[in-house]
């Protein structure tokens, strides 16, 4: 079975991407996409596969990663679901052309901005939340009418072949189509005309995309990830901050998540009490022996074990290692880890963990915490725990990130009418509602006139007083325009 | 002789510009350019700016371009002056954060898009409008509250020294720079980690650009050209005249054609092409005059090597031969006639490279509507102008073409309609400006939620069971009964 797998994903290449795009193209000229109905079938099919296919993808989610059933339900599942349902309920409205003003200069005219599919696209997803990262942007790519590539990510390969599986049967297979592999098969794929790719991973891959992409000045979305730090303020509750800052980091895929905390800032003096109540929260969440806890993912494979292994073996690391640490080779496992004020050119400082291990950073005052973050590459997400309105203000001024939350961590996620995105090496582009809709489309300025008002002093043979009219006509100035008429002025 | 001086300069210039880069990101890391105060203060600098040196700036557009003054306000001055005054307006709203509710299920929490400057960006200009569109987009990034480096085309370098003398008397000098050069210069800027890219240019070099970009996963936005067609339908003869002479200044009006929005060719029906070639001839005699040693209002052709470019459009003889109008050159002053062409060879290259200029092949088609075929079957345009009175083929137009704008029964004024967004799709770019959408190109949208801590949901957090699992199905459905339900114990979790 994997070896004809193998056999059929090595046939693919650079001539057979671009047969496949030529299909797709043919498609699209017909129109089919374009239209209400068929976005809406799309959209109903896929909702109706999720439906009947959540133990699968549950399954599949378990095998690649032993996602807990209930993180697969609340982070994959219910969320591609609420996306589909959102688009759903909107399309006829974000399809609509929008009316926009005209000025007097242009008087008499009508000008609206039309959504129009940009046609064939790309979308590479990443291996993480293997279903989410696959199936939201498609939506999104269906939603504004294109015709669709899904690359998944071959580091999943039990939701890779799934959805391969899953989509060519719920859904049009003359429009939406799914690539399995891996460099090779990505490399073949990046050589073709996209009209816009939507990539999901790393900032080093992210580089070769955009690269790739500039050839046929194809736009892109890149949605990368970063160090995403978590400032707590010493007036909290910390029950609730442990909590979330758990469900944030471990309860999300055991850290493997492009939001997910990355680091803790916090004071000399608190840092003891925060570190506390995390350990106690976990121990309320996971047990004794985390490493055999049925609720936390584990690491994806040899490789990435390998990695986070190698940034707690680091000497100016291992004994700065206040909780957890143990690791469990064979079945992949590293249970959560608290790492206590490492140096700042240790290689886990910077690096993105993407991992079940947690720095915790202390500072003097709460208020250095900004400049420390400042002083590194712009995150995926910023998060704060404060309940001083000033502090709050002066981080959400200060820090520039993809996104900030107060009090909470990864929750904006799940919002639909927030945009999802980065900002410098965290990306660039949004998704999400309305968002993903606007990401695969273009907008097209339209612009209505009649025959009638046309004014002269746009056209030669040129005189000063036509320079007059034309100032005020450009200054929307009603009595300029009727002295210019005159010859007054 | 002249030109290597500047080439020198160029370079004894380029050690000074990882300093300048430097300096201005020290002034965004300041926080000086945020302020409201500073970006309006720096706009309307920009109002002074081309007010007090309006003349200087006539002559040197008439010198480089042979624009007329009234052109050169038209395209240029007029059209910033515009855009300050539009930012000037409505700044204080665009800045302002927009908030919006989030589903009871977060409660309580809330939601806002704050628009905060991205940094440091860089904006390159062209030559054909080197004063508007090295400005224009400058409004943008200023009233956005970045940092900037501005590099005007070395095509126009009088226009550019201009800018490079001036902005540093009227605005902030530690936070917007003029750099003066050539690709040399391009190139070593390139090198730099910006923000943001704006580039207004040819197809080429924005692939260069994005290329460049993408070391440093800088999002640009690339403002190109393209063959931007015309659709000529039958209209009544009363229509016909302001048709002609919107197609005259849609081609010939705005620097000769050297617009990445004029007209490239037009599609007219067989048994109509007459008439819309001797009216054009009309206008043309009208607006131009038709004596070669002496035309007027027209500009000139940018160089001698576009010059020769345009001469060697015309060289094929078949191409030739199909020139129905114009087709002269005068070397020595740079100007071509309006040149109108009818059925060129369609596998000619004026035919299938950008013209940029002022010839102007006609196409003729059986029937009107074959135009949108013809008009698929090339890369996608910056613009698509079509004068029809037939709405039924206005609708099937906009549904099946593609390009950056459509403008019906005119052409060229889609550039100064405030908050309509100006860019291209496909191989004539992405990204787009004008108003609000400039503002918007040079910001990040900063998603914020806040929460607090009271009201904390048991089922969030793990150890996980099926209670939890059922509890949140309802919270996803927003089915707050079933979630009270659940709390209370009256429904059981189906999947016990």
């Amino acid at each position: 079975m994997a070896s004809e797998e193998q056999v059929k994903n090595s046939a693919f290449d650079t001539e057979a991407a671009n047969c496949l795009v030529k299909e797709l193209r043919a498609t699209v000229i017909t129109g089919k996409t374009k239209s209400y109905e068929w976005r809406v079938s799309q959209l109903k099919s896929l909702l109706k596969m999720i439906e009947e296919r959540d133990k699968q993808i549950c399954d599949a989610l378990f095998s690649d990663l032993s996602k807990p059933e209930m993180e697969a339900f609340i982070h994959e599942i219910a969320l591609v679901k609420n996306s589909c349902k959102v688009s759903l309920k909107k399309l006829k409205e974000w399809m609509k052309p929008e009316k926009v003003k005209t000025t007097l200069g242009t008087f008499p005219s009508s000008a609206e901005i039309v959504p129009e599919p940009l046609g064939v696209v790309l979308v590479i997803s990443a291996w993480n939340y293997p279903f989410l990262l696959s199936v939201d942007p498609v939506i999104g790519a269906i939603a504004a009418g294109n015709a669709v590539v899904l690359k998944p990510s071959e580091i999943a390969p039990a939701m890779s072949s799934l959805l391969k599986k899953l989509l060519e049967e719920y859904l049009d297979d003359s429009a939406v189509k799914v690539v399995e592999g891996g460099v090779s098969e990505t490399s073949a794929l990046l050589e073709q005309k996209w009209d816009k790719i939507f990539y999901t991973g790393n900032g080093r891959v992210g580089r070769v995309v955009m690269a790739a992409a500039a050839k046929n000045l194809t736009p892109v979305v890149l949605e990368l990830g970063g160090k995403s730090p978590v400032v707590v303020d010493s007036n909290v509750d910390l029950t609730v901050t442990a909590r979330r800052i758990i469900g944030g980091k471990w309860a999300c895929n055991n850290g493997q998540a492009c939001v997910a905390p990355d680091y803790i800032i916090t004071t000399k003096q608190f840092a003891p009490l925060l570190i506390d109540s995390i350990k106690h929260e976990l121990l309320k969440f996971y047990g004794e022996d985390p490493l055999n806890s049925p609720d936390i993912s584990r690491v994806v494979n040899s490789d990435h074990f390998a990695r986070l292994s190698k940034l707690l073996d680091d000497d100016k690391v291992s004994g700065k290692i206040v909780h957890g640490g143990q690791t469990d080779k064979s079945s992949l496992k590293i249970a959560p880890t608290i790492v206590l004020d490492v140096p700042e050119d240790s290689l886990i400082m910077n690096e993105e963990i993407f991992g079940p291990l947690l720095l915790v950073v202390t500072v003097e005052k709460i208020e250095d915490g900004i400049d420390f973050i400042n002083s590194r590459s712009k995150p995926l997400a910023a998060y704060i725990f404060t309940n001083k309105k000033e502090l709050k203000e002066e981080f959400v001024s200060k820090i520039s990130s993809g996104a900030i939350v107060v009090n909470d961590i990864s929750l904006h996620l799940m919002v639909d009418t927030l945009p999802f995105g980065g900002v410098g090496e965290s990306g660039t582009g949004a998704y999400h509602g309305k968002f993903s809709f606007d990401a695969f489309t273009h907008k097209k300025a339209v612009l209505h006139r009649s025959f009638l008002g046309d004014a002269p002093a746009r056209y030669p043979p040129y005189t000063a007083g036509k320079l007059r009219l034309l100032k005020a006509l450009l200054d929307g100035s009603i009595l300029g325009i009727i002295r210019a008429l005159f010859g007054w002025s | 002789m002249r030109y290597s001086n500047r080439y020198l300069n160029a370079v004894g210039r380029s050690w000074n510009e990882g300093r300048s880069v430097e300096e201005l990101r020290q002034t965004f890391k300041s926080g000086k350019t945020r302020g409201v105060d500073w970006r309006k203060a720096q706009l309307r600098a920009i109002l002074r700016l081309i007010h007090e040196n309006e003349d200087t700036l006539f002559q040197l557009l008439q010198s480089e371009l042979g624009k007329h003054p009234v052109e050169s306000y038209r395209d240029e001055i007029g059209v910033v002056k515009k855009s300050v005054d539009h930012a000037l307006n409505c700044i204080d709203q665009w800045m302002s954060p927009k908030k919006g509710w989030l589903p009871l299920l977060f409660f309580p929490a809330s939601r806002k898009l704050l628009s905060e400057p991205l940094g440091l960006v860089l904006i390159i200009g062209s030559w054909n409008f080197p004063i508007s569109l090295i400005l224009d987009p400058l409004i943008g990034a200023i009233s956005a509250g970045n940092t900037v480096v501005l590099k005007p085309s070395e095509l126009t370098p009088k226009c550019a020294s201009f800018l490079a003398n001036k902005l540093p008397i009227y605005l902030d000098p530690k936070a917007i720079k003029v750099i003066e050069g050539g690709s040399e210069v391009s190139n070593q800027l390139l090198q730099y980690k910006w923000d943001k890219i704006f580039f207004t240019g040819s197809t080429k070099v924005g692939k260069l650009v994005m290329a460049a970009a993408a070391k440093h996963l800088t999002p640009v936005t690339l403002e190109l050209g393209g063959k931007c067609p015309a659709i000529f339908d039958s209209l009544p003869i009363l229509d016909i005249e302001v048709a002609t002479k919107r197609v005259a200044s849609g081609k010939w009006g705005a620097c000769c054609g050297q617009a990445c929005i004029g007209i490239d060719y037009m599609l007219v029906e067989q048994k109509f092409a007459i008439t819309l070639i001797e009216e054009l001839k009309k206008i043309i005699k009208r607006f131009y005059g038709d004596d070669m040693r002496n035309l007027k209002n027209i500009s000139k052709i940018i160089n001698k090597v576009h010059f020769e470019r345009l001469r060697n459009l015309l060289e094929d003889s078949d191409v030739a031969n199909s020139i129905v109008y114009g087709g002269s050159f005068d070397e020595t002053n740079l100007i071509i006639e309006p040149t109108i062409l009818l059925n060129p060879p369609l596998n000619s290259e004026i035919m299938n490279e950008e013209i940029f200029g002022p010839l102007l092949p006609i196409i003729t088609l059986d029937n009107i509507k074959e135009s949108i075929e013809f008009i698929n079957s090339k890369p996608k345009p910056l613009a698509l102008y079509a004068f029809t009175k037939n709405e039924n083929f206005k609708k099937q137009i906009l549904e099946e073409t593609s390009s950056g704008s459509v403008t019906f029964n005119d052409t060229m004024i889609q550039f100064v309609c405030d908050d309509f967004p100006f860019g291209g799709v496909g191989q004539s770019g992405f990204g787009r400006y004008h108003g609000k959408y400039s503002f918007d190109t040079f910001s990040h949208e900063k998603a914020i939620l806040e929460r607090s801590f009271y009201f904390e949901l048991g089922p969030r957090h793990p150890p996980w069971n099926n209670f939890k699992l059922e509890f949140l199905r309802s919270a996803y459905d927003y089915n707050y009964v079933g979630m009270l339900l659940l709390l209370l114990g009256l429904k059981k979790p189906s999947r016990a």
